[in-house]
């Protein structure tokens, strides 16, 4: 390195202990009596907390006395701290792009055990920094001006929540929701844990408010198709699928459901989780938002056959709101940020074959339970078995389809609270004994112990054991007719035959079936289970690895309605805070063509997925527009004459730290 | 390490040989799945050096042949799994690239299990650590690559046949 193409480096390696995490595994007094042996590094230091504000104070310090211009910092992972130093070598006056990390924390300390190769790769890596930085040039930050409209998607309470808080900062948004209503799984509830209010009480002023919200733009009953651009822009294509209702028109008086063909409902209602009927022509729930009518083509005779007598068409003769002909229709919006927030699926108990879902007419979910329990629900909140008998002894199993090797292993957070809600109101409503069989009872959360509390005081039996199976197997005139647990109680150390009316199967939370579209959708990624990737599982919960892109609820991990509303408005916040900033600086790492060298092979032109490469024809040479490269680098390492270089990431930079990791090996 | 430093940043301590593997992983799948693997302590061989690329796209082959050719006994590639690359599709041409690399060193005489191309999403850290073992294992089965050492010998056969062909000629002259 005897060559100083950029006039003197002086570079000054910093060596952070991070308390114990790395300075336990490393030594890093020898890392930093090291780095000060290799060429141009003028100053090399190890610091309890590299991070701290003295920690800092130090680099600028050096940057200061020691005119130092390349800082090479070996701490942790360049996605937590490297925007720290680049502003601390800012502060200091240095161009922030001369400063290099060194990952010896995420990617050695806490990696290995042994000291001694920890310490030997930490000195390869800082090597390789060392000589990487040298090349470094300054660089400055692009700006992307940021849209201040939202878009959000789903239209359950996240989505409402989110929504509502964005509109009321001034940001128009849009909520775009698949199903005919907005309410989501929140609206199919009957009371909330642990207050017992009733969830509809606390959600329909929450789908008013979205209805009436001058800021929101709602639709239901479409889906986002494709989504183009980025943090800032985000050109996205909504379809909206046709109701063959005019949402201008309807205005919810129902006639046209009374005069339908069909005199009785004959449909599964999904609302009531088939509990009960409806006809082709229905309003999910009366408190639907928007408070419009639509019909399923699936099952109306005029939508099918083309031969009905349209009785439905005769009783909306004046507003003329039904229309048979509605095409589906497409809304291109640009929106400068997008929260997801598309919620869940609850598991299919059918792939436990031994709880007899789907084969035992009396063994329901919880989400069916709700529904019984329910006022406006399919029996008006009798809770009765399928054949309509009151039950005298109920059985609530927990943790189906969770924290299960055999189907999902995650903990689903609700459905312990869940279960001891239902235990209370099933107790209230018939008087029954409940039994909850727990492998563990989870009650975290504001009040929720104290529920749990008040529902062993309730005299609610709680038996500790995976049920084996739901048997209808009678053994003794005891279970003639029933059906029967069979539980291993490991409380008392016996195993046990229950008798019971009715069984609920406290079933898991799973991701939407289509998350893996939506994911890719939207180039957001999933953790292991399927749900939707944070950006840090601490610090930024709602953020995605894709600026400008937010998760919010269920969609992100289970959480119950307190936890969705916190994550929603912090996906509000984060969206606020972005348009109200205005703009978004962007990492200068965008690739350019050094015409000199460029041949006009023309390769590098369709490799590029964002058609930020042109071919000047006059000069006969490419031309990369810097505002549409997202900084990939495939056209660099595509260009047979080198002569497409990438910032950040050029081929001598990367060569440099190739031969710094080696330079022991050779 | 048999071979003496030369350059004055090296180490030098010695070490007995192990394999070193150089690999290259996107900032937004692998190199993130490796940071989970850390904060998640799925410890893993220490014979790893990671370089950070924005997409695996940005993998020229050169940088592989670099790697061999400075010491590397073995390159991995880590990028997203198709369909969810950053950058819509970089990591497809990471793999065509990677399959005419392979060719590539087949001709050089370098084994198959030097090179690896494996797909690590940002939440598979248990797979980063997989990953590395097996490579690490493998490679260590195959033994060091050391062409650093090779070129010298080469170099050596070459200026000795050059020499021969230079005193026959003089030979030849007198």
């Amino acid at each position: 390195m005897s060559e100083q193409k950029n006039g003197e480096v002086r570079i000054g390696v910093y060596v952070c202990h991070c308390g114990a995490n790395i300075a336990d595994t490393v030594d890093v007094k020898a890392v930093a009596e090291y780095a000060a042996t290799l060429p141009g590094v003028v100053v090399a230091r190890d610091y309890k907390y590299m991070c701290s504000d003295p920690g800092q104070e130090l680099v600028q310090e050096d940057i200061r006395n020691l005119s130092l211009n390349r800082v090479v910092v070996a701490a942790c992972s360049p996605s937590l701290h490297e925007n720290t130093f680049r502003g601390a070598a800012e502060r200091a006056g240095l161009n922030p792009f001369f400063v290099q990390m060194v990952n010896i924390r995420e990617h050695d300390s806490w990696v290995h055990s042994d000291r001694e190769a920890a310490t030997e790769k930490a000195k390869d890596l800082v090597r390789a920094a060392v000589r990487r930085v040298y090349f470094h040039k300054p660089l400055e930050k692009r700006r992307v001006p940021i849209h201040s409209e939202v878009l959000v998607v789903g239209g359950g309470i996240a989505g409402i929540h989110a929504a509502l808080t964005v509109a009321n900062s001034g940001k128009k948004v849009y909520l775009v929701e698949r199903e005919p209503t907005i309410g989501g799984h929140m609206a199919q509830y009957d009371k909330t844990f642990p207050t017992l209010d009733c969830a509809a009480c606390i959600l329909t002023p929450k789908m008013s408010a979205v209805k009436a919200h001058p800021n929101i733009t709602l639709w239901t009953y479409s889906e986002v198709v494709s989504v183009d651009g980025s943090v800032g822009d985000y050109k996205v294509v909504v379809k909206r699928k046709p109701r063959y209702v005019r949402e201008d028109l309807c205005v919810g008086c129902l006639q046209c459901i009374d005069t339908c063909v069909f005199k009785e409902p004959k449909f599964d209602d999904e609302f009531n989780m088939g509990l009960s009927k409806r006809k082709p022509i229905y309003i999910p729930f009366p408190q639907a938002t928007p408070k419009v009518v639509v019909i399923d083509p699936e099952s109306c005779i005029q939508l099918k056959t083309g031969k009905c007598k349209k009785s439905c068409l005769e009783a909306c003769v004046e507003r003329g709101a039904i229309d048979f002909d509605q095409k589906e229709t497409y809304e291109e919006i640009h929106v400068g940020s997008i929260i997801i927030a598309t919620g869940f699926q609850t598991f299919d108990p059918r792939r436990m074959p031994q709880y007899g879902y789907g084969k035992y007419p009396n063994v329901y979910t919880t989400l069916e339970v709700e529904r019984l329990v329910n006022a406006s629900g399919p029996t008006g909140g009798q809770v009765v078995t399928r054949d309509g008998r009151v039950p005298k002894s109920v059985g609530i199993i927990l943790c189906v389809g969770s924290r299960d090797e055999n189907t999902n292993r995650w903990c689903s957070r609700v459905c312990c609270m869940t279960s001891l809600k239902l235990a209370h109101l099933i107790k209230e409503h018939t008087g029954a004994e409940v039994f909850i069989f727990y492998i563990d009872m989870r009650a975290a959360g504001k009040g929720y112990e104290e529920f749990y509390q008040r529902v062993l005081n309730e005299g609610v039996h709680f038996v500790r054991g995976r049920v084996a199976e739901i048997t209808d197997w009678a053994l003794d005139p005891s279970e003639e007719g029933k059906l029967v647990a069979r539980v291993e109680d490991t409380n008392t150390g016996f195993v046990r035959r229950i008798p019971l009316d009715m069984v609920v199967l406290a079933v898991g939370l799973e991701p939407q079936p289509d998350a893996l579209n939506v994911q890719r959708l939207f180039g957001i990624g999933c953790s292991m289970d399927g749900f939707f990737l944070e950006k840090h599982p601490k610090l930024a919960p709602a953020p995605t690895y894709t600026d400008g892109i937010f998760i919010a609820g269920v969609c992100h991990g289970p959480k119950d309605i307190p936890d969705t509303v916190m994550q929603a408005g912090y996906a509000a916040a984060e969206a606020i805070a972005l348009a109200d900033t205005g703009y978004f600086e962007l990492e200068p790492n965008t690739a350019y063509i050094v015409e000199e060298e460029c041949s006009g092979c023309k390769s590098c032109i369709p490799l590029c997925p964002y058609q930020a490469i042109s071919f000047n024809e006059e000069k006969k040479k490419a031309f990369i527009n810097e505002v549409l490269c997202k900084g990939c680098g495939t056209c660099v390492a595509a260009c047979p004459s080198g002569s497409i270089k990438q910032n950040l990431f050029e081929d001598e930079e990367i060569f440099s730290e190739i031969e710094g990791v080696l330079a022991y090996a050779q | 390490m048999e071979d003496k430093p030369v350059a004055t940043d090296k180490l030098s301590t010695s070490r007995d040989w192990e394999p070193l593997i150089v690999a290259f992983f996107c900032n937004w799948c692998t190199y993130t799945a490796a940071d989970l693997a850390g904060v998640s302590r799925m410890g893993y061989d220490p014979n790893v050096r990671v370089i950070r690329v924005m997409c695996s796209g940005r993998v020229d082959p050169q940088f592989v042949l670099d790697a061999f050719a400075h010491g590397a006994d073995g390159v991995l590639i880590g990028g997203c799994h198709p369909g969810d690359c950053h950058y819509v599709e970089g990591n497809y041409k990471a793999l065509r690239r990677y399959l005419l690399l392979k060719r590539l060193l087949r001709e050089l005489g370098i084994e198959e299990g030097r090179l690896r191309l494996e797909w690590i999403a940002a939440s598979e850290g248990e797979k980063v650590s997989k990953t590395i073992n097996e490579m690490v294992e493998q490679v260590r089965a195959l033994g060091p690559l050391r062409l650093t050492r090779k070129f010298k010998e080469w170099d050596a056969e070459l200026a000795a046949l050059e020499a021969e062909a230079q005193s026959e000629e003089v030979a030849a002259h007198a």
